[in-house]
């Protein structure tokens, strides 16, 4: 006999319990990138990004210090209103506030005998009074990260005041034209997605060649061939760095988007041939053998039935592949770095040496992250799909 | 390895096979079996790849003659004063990390992907489960470097603004420098691992979880094995053989792992790996025998796990 339907669902708390965490714990990390990256620098790094939902900052601090004598609205003394810019400019840096709050006023001490805030506190104050008043207003949220990051901002402002007040840096032209800024997100994006297409395309369109020939064709080798592509597979990167970037020194590829092409499609084949030619050899083979029989050629046989037919295959490898390129830094390092940045390698540029600010680091993480997850979430089944049987690329 | 003989009707000259094969086959060579030679053979040659690698021997200190980049390689991070000494620095090398990094990441992530695949499996909002954890493998390593990154952050002043270290000042500890803390940075960075592998063991093994009869899994139930026999009575030795090839994949992976670290810590504070020393002692400080010496070195310790790999794929090919 069953039992009763509660009993289950109260036994099944802890299952969702665990499941739900862990899902809470994976998601929390990127959560916090999100966040961050649409809050203003002030509010970045004088609060954790979990606050940002909350209460405006200082209104706690100034609730519970301020708030009995100058109102909850700041106007209750009008010889002290604290919400006249003039006033609080007075006072808009911390120390001046504390320096105020310990001095007597009037005779009297200032906070009558109450407990002083902490520096800690008294700055949440400061940034509250300069918020009421209007003399720094901070908003919650901006877009000016992202716009300082696709630039390439660099300076202690926005870009976008920057260029308001015409005092932006020499790099700077203040039109479309700086998203092709060399320090930009916007250019690096632009270079991962030229980096990315075709080497993306390039491995695919020579695989299937390949594919086609190791699973229709009969010729001396096949089997031993094919063996040693799957060893290929395996081969580390690290493996063939250095003699090829000694190699594209001569040529002078280094530095081109043409090296990158080529080492990513050298780097893509031998998984690219494996996959489809699996693909392929499980097609019907009635299927090739009626088609010959009908008088096709192999190259009508395989423009006119292969190639459309393993369409799932080319999209889990397409898949595959462009994630692989778009989220390679090792290689973009080694043939491309600054002359050329792509994403990856501009924003680790700017973690590692730069020492860009959070508003920016997040901004700019978040923009390289959107594509590939745009990418995982539409065509999920196919990627599971082609990093399954990637599972050992090298 | 299921290479069919070809129906007699598509046979064909012996020359057009290799229109279709030549592009694919020059592509590899000169991309990989070339350099993969090319590099054993510098690791052998000096800084610039001009002479012997004994010629950069230096008169009165060891020397191990052509070996000696092998010699820099396997040495030059051990502090030989002591044998206390020579146990310390070993386990702030890039060996010792490695093998920190193998220990706890490829234990992590199969523990962690193999719990939530069994325990996904009985909800109803399996699929959206299984993508939040699989996400993180869609986004790049710097990505998720710097997602980690602001995890981690670690202020100076009162205001945490890294959210690991705001939850310990809330209960009332210490904040802690979580990449610069030797020991610790390298759990840290690992737990980055973890994080974006999980959820590729968690759909190689859910995958063999549910090829697992279920009328296997009934049977044992109504004899009165509790869920935890089943899980390890049942379950695990059936999936075994898949749990394996995770585990030896996942060793491929962290071996090869090299961006986190670089973003993260650049190999700095002791938490240098290998794949990372290689980048430095080739791109960094030009010395190219040396940085073919530690590529050689990296495929030698690969290679057990690489064989291990390939002999279960072939048998798998052949069981097809």
């Amino acid at each position: 006999m069953n039992p009763p339907k509660l009993v289950v669902l109260i036994q099944r708390i802890p299952l969702h319990l665990v499941i739900i965490g862990l899902c809470l714990i994976w998601i929390i990390p990127t959560l916090g990138l999100l966040v961050t990256s649409f809050r203003p620098i002030q509010a970045i790094n004088t609060s954790g990004w979990w606050t940002a939902f909350g209460a405006t900052p200082g209104s706690r601090e100034y609730k519970q210090f301020c708030a009995a004598c100058h109102g909850n609205d700041g106007k209750a003394i009008p010889a002290a209103n604290l919400t006249d810019p003039k006033l609080v400019n007075q006072f808009s840096r911390s120390l001046q506030l504390l320096a105020a709050l310990r001095a007597d006023f009037n005779g009297q001490p200032h906070m009558q005998g109450k407990p002083l805030p902490n520096e800690n506190q008294t700055a949440q104050i400061a940034v509250y009074l300069k918020n009421i008043s209007g003399v720094e207003r901070i908003p919650r949220f901006t877009l000016s990260n992202y716009i300082d990051a696709l630039m390439g901002y660099r300076g202690t402002a926005t870009y976008q005041s920057d260029c308001a007040n015409h005092t932006q840096s020499s790099d700077l032209h203040c039109d479309l034209s700086d998203l092709l800024n060399p320090r930009g997100i916007g250019r690096a994006f632009i270079n991962s997605v030229i980096v990315t297409i075709p080497a993306t395309i390039l491995p695919i369109l020579f695989a299937a060649f390949a594919a086609y020939a190791f699973a229709w064709f009969d010729f001396k080798g096949r089997q031993v061939m094919f063996g040693i592509l799957v060893g290929l597979q395996v081969i580390p990167l690290q493996m063939t760095l250095v003699p090829i970037s000694r190699i594209y020194a001569q040529l002078g590829l280094n530095g081109t988007f043409l090296g990158v092409w080529l080492f990513h499609t050298g780097f893509g084949l031998p998984y690219a041939i494996y996959l489809m030619r699996n693909f392929l050899g499980s097609l019907p083979r009635d299927l090739f053998e009626s088609a010959y029989l009908d008088g096709a050629s192999h190259w009508t046989a395989f423009l006119r039935m292969a190639l459309p037919l393993s369409m799932p295959a080319v999209a889990a490898l397409g898949i595959f592949q462009f994630l692989w390129v778009w989220n390679d830094l090792l290689v973009a390092l080694v043939f491309l770095g600054g002359t050329t940045p792509v994403l990856t390698y501009q924003i680790s540029n700017m973690v590692t040496s730069l020492g860009a600010g959070w508003q920016l680091l997040t901004a700019s993480a978040f923009l390289s992250l959107i594509l590939p997850l745009i990418v995982f979430f539409a065509f999920q089944r196919y990627f599971v799909r082609g990093l399954l049987a990637g599972s050992v690329k090298g | 390895m299921a290479a069919q003989p070809v129906p007699q009707i598509m046979k064909q000259g012996r020359v057009i096979p290799w229109f279709y094969l030549a592009p694919a086959i020059l592509v590899m060579a000169f991309f990989i079996v070339y350099p993969m030679f090319n590099t054993i053979y510098l690791s052998f040659q000096n800084a610039d790849g001009t002479g012997s690698a004994a010629t950069s021997c230096i008169k009165g200190q060891p020397c191990w003659g052509i070996f000696e980049n092998y010699r820099y390689v396997l040495t030059a991070e051990l502090d030989f004063s002591s044998p206390g000494a020579i146990w310390n620095s070993f386990w702030v090398s890039s060996f010792g990390n490695n093998i920190k990094w193998i220990l706890f990441m490829v234990s992590g992530t199969v523990i962690f992907g193999l719990i939530f695949a069994v325990l996904a499996d009985r909800v109803r909002y399996e699929t959206v489960a299984k993508s939040i954890i699989f996400a993180p493998m869609a986004i790049s390593f710097v990505g998720a470097g710097v997602i980690w990154k602001f995890v981690y952050a670690y202020g100076t002043g009162g205001t945490q603004i890294g959210i690991l270290n705001a939850i310990l000042t809330a209960l009332g500890f210490q904040p802690v420098s979580w990449l610069t803390v030797p020991q610790v940075n390298t759990l840290a960075l690992i737990v980055v691992g973890v994080w974006i592998w999980t959820g590729f063991c968690m759909t190689i093994l859910a995958a063999a979880l549910k090829a697992v009869p279920v009328e296997m899994l009934e049977a044992s139930r109504v004899d009165g094995a509790n869920e935890w026999q089943v899980f390890f009575r049942i379950m695990v030795p059936t999936i075994a053989p898949t749990i394996t090839v995770v585990v030896t994949t996942m060793v491929i992976n962290v071996l090869k792992l090299f961006d986190i670290v670089y973003v993260m810590t650049g190999g700095n504070y002791g938490t240098d790996v290998i794949a990372l020393r290689m980048y430095r002692e080739m791109y960094t400080n030009f010395q190219t025998g040396r940085g073919t010496a530690v590529a050689v070195v990296l495929v030698i310790v690969i290679l057990p796990f690489v064989y291990m790999n390939i002999r279960r794929f072939l048998e798998q090919e052949a069981s097809r």
